[in-house]
């Protein structure tokens, strides 16, 4: 990635708030996604991370802060739930081309990709939870997005296909350079194909490579030891910083400089 | 049978069927049966605005039904009321202020029950003019927002969130509804526009495997029930509105019954 690409973000959040009941869902929440980079957001339930995905999309109207985008951007996103109504009659086929016409010989090598070949010319309404996932999956990548956009991808999918589609995630990024914004539980699957994490907990917490953020104590205080290894499999003890109060103060890892060495090509 | 009322209002029928069917389907998709119903209600006042101005009623009715599903497009912005809470005070008061503002015109004598249960005396040639050309103008705009209407229906965040479709789609669609409703009223009558809208869909869901394929089954499912309920209405003199809907809820049960012994068949 070139250097002059790197200061223009995909998409950024800057400052954003966000209250629902006079609770901050989002406080002061500052992200950004550069061209070709892959981001996750972790955090424990109740965090905000769907949506500060939704805020990123337009999808929630902020209450302070803004919305960057790069002009011309196309987007691909897949929501966290979505529920397909009997009362339609849809094919998968049409499910797949829904905001976009992909040629026939990419929504064939799209679906073998994930497994689901079979599936193209079934009725959507009788999939099971998880070729639903995967056939929501195949919509988003098959849109050729500049941005693509997963809340919890891997849900309702096991843990091997979860690492699948992983991958799958990793090559769309690397043949197209796409930057991906995902929301993930499963921390250790997602972090191998991760440049960098934020952790989100209302505010971030912490953010930076997925093996620094893994030393942070912000984020062992949110997910526990167990977690932290995964993330930091030479976990060793530094120093913090941290309010007066204890609480964790905003130490934001931003290391943009390790972007070039990824190979986005 | 083939007096030129009958050929007016099955016409007319036919025409309605026409608008009505992927119309309707979008309304049971987009689960607007209700809103429906408060844009029919509120035609009555339009019946009135119109005799009052002077001017064709139905020209009334469209004006009244696109400032009314306007409003309810507003309306559904704010929180402090439940959307469905809010559809049911306005259709009903909706209704009951028609109902006055009919009742209290001493120099006009209006045959309610026509309006309200539809009549197929009423329909005139205006009327043919009207059900066919915005008819047509309806169908039209419908092809071209057809695409994200059906993606905004299948996912309104995924369309907005790919910049596919936007609030003004769905604005747009409000408007089509309303004079849709409008255009419908005269031969179903106002309290029944609503069944024609949701009951042949209904019918149809079984007998299709696609959106397209739906609508089209919805405008057959339409036209069989228009003619059978005009034809109704004309041997028995009932209604023509109740005798179309009764009709369309008879291939709905048949429908049902269908599905069921092909489930029991196989």
């Amino acid at each position: 990635m070139s250097a002059a690409a790197d200061k223009t973000p995909a998409v950024a959040l800057v400052g954003a708030v966000l209250q629902r009941n006079d609770r901050y869902v989002l406080d002061h929440v500052d992200l950004r996604v550069g061209r070709g980079e892959i981001v996750t957001v972790i955090g424990p339930n109740g965090a905000g991370k769907s949506t500060l995905i939704r805020a990123v999309l337009g999808l929630e109207k902020l209450d302070a802060g803004e919305v960057r985008r790069a002009p011309g951007l196309t987007v691909a996103y897949l929501p966290q739930s979505y529920q397909l109504d009997p009362a339609l009659p849809l094919s998968v086929r049409r499910v797949l081309t829904l905001t976009h016409t992909p040629s026939e010989a990419r929504i064939k090598a799209v679906l073998e990709e994930l497994d689901i070949g079979q599936l193209l010319d079934v009725s959507a309404l009788r999939l099971s939870g998880g070729e639903l996932q995967r056939v929501m999956l195949a919509r988003a990548l098959l849109r050729e997005p500049d941005l693509l956009v997963l809340d919890e991808p891997t849900q309702n999918v096991d843990a091997a296909g979860a690492l699948d589609i992983y991958q799958i995630i990793a090559r769309q990024r690397a043949r197209t350079g796409c930057a991906v914004l995902l929301v993930s539980h499963d921390l250790h699957v997602v972090m191998a194909a991760t440049d960098r994490v934020y952790c989100l907990n209302g505010h971030i917490c912490c953010s930076g490579k997925p093996e620094d953020v893994g030393r942070e104590r912000a984020f062992v205080e949110l997910f526990g030891e167990t977690a932290a290894k995964t993330l930091a499999p030479y976990h060793h003890h530094h120093d913090h910083v941290h309010g007066p109060d204890g609480a964790p103060h905003p130490h934001h890892h931003h290391h943009d400089h390790t972007h070039g060495h990824h190979n986005h090509t | 049978m083939f007096e030129p009322f009958m050929i007016r209002a099955i016409l007319a029928g036919l025409g309605i069927a026409m608008v009505a069917g992927p119309l309707g389907c979008f309304v049971v998709w987009r689960r607007m049966a209700y809103f429906g119903d408060t844009l029919s209600h509120a035609g009555l006042m339009g019946i009135a605005l119109g005799l009052m101005a002077g001017i064709d009623p139905i020209v009334g009715v469209i004006v009244t039904c696109v400032v009314i599903g306007g409003l309810l497009f507003a309306l559904q912005f704010q929180r402090r009321v439940p959307t469905d809470t809010l559809l049911g005070v306005l259709s009903h008061s909706a209704l009951a202020v028609g109902l006055i503002a009919v009742s209290t015109m001493q120099n006009v004598r209006l045959d309610l029950t026509a309006y309200l249960f539809g009549d197929i005396l009423a329909i005139t040639d205006t009327d043919l003019a009207w059900i066919y050309g915005g008819g047509f103008a309806v169908l039209g705009a419908l092809a071209v927002l057809w695409r994200r209407l059906i993606a905004l229906t299948v996912s309104e965040d995924i369309s907005r969130a790919e910049g596919f479709a936007s609030t003004g789609v769905r604005l747009a669609f409000t408007g089509l509804v309303a004079i849709a409703v409008a255009i419908a009223m005269k031969i179903v009558g106002i309290l029944l526009v609503t069944a024609l809208l949701i009951i042949p869909p209904a019918a149809a869901r079984r007998m299709a495997h696609g959106p397209e394929a739906m609508s089209l089954v919805t405008i057959a499912v339409g036209a069989v029930a228009t003619i059978a309920g005009i034809s109704a209405s004309y041997a028995w003199d009932v209604p023509s509105g109740a005798a179309i809907v009764a009709a369309a809820a008879a291939i709905f049960a048949a429908s049902i019954a269908a599905g069921a012994a092909l489930r029991i068949r196989t």
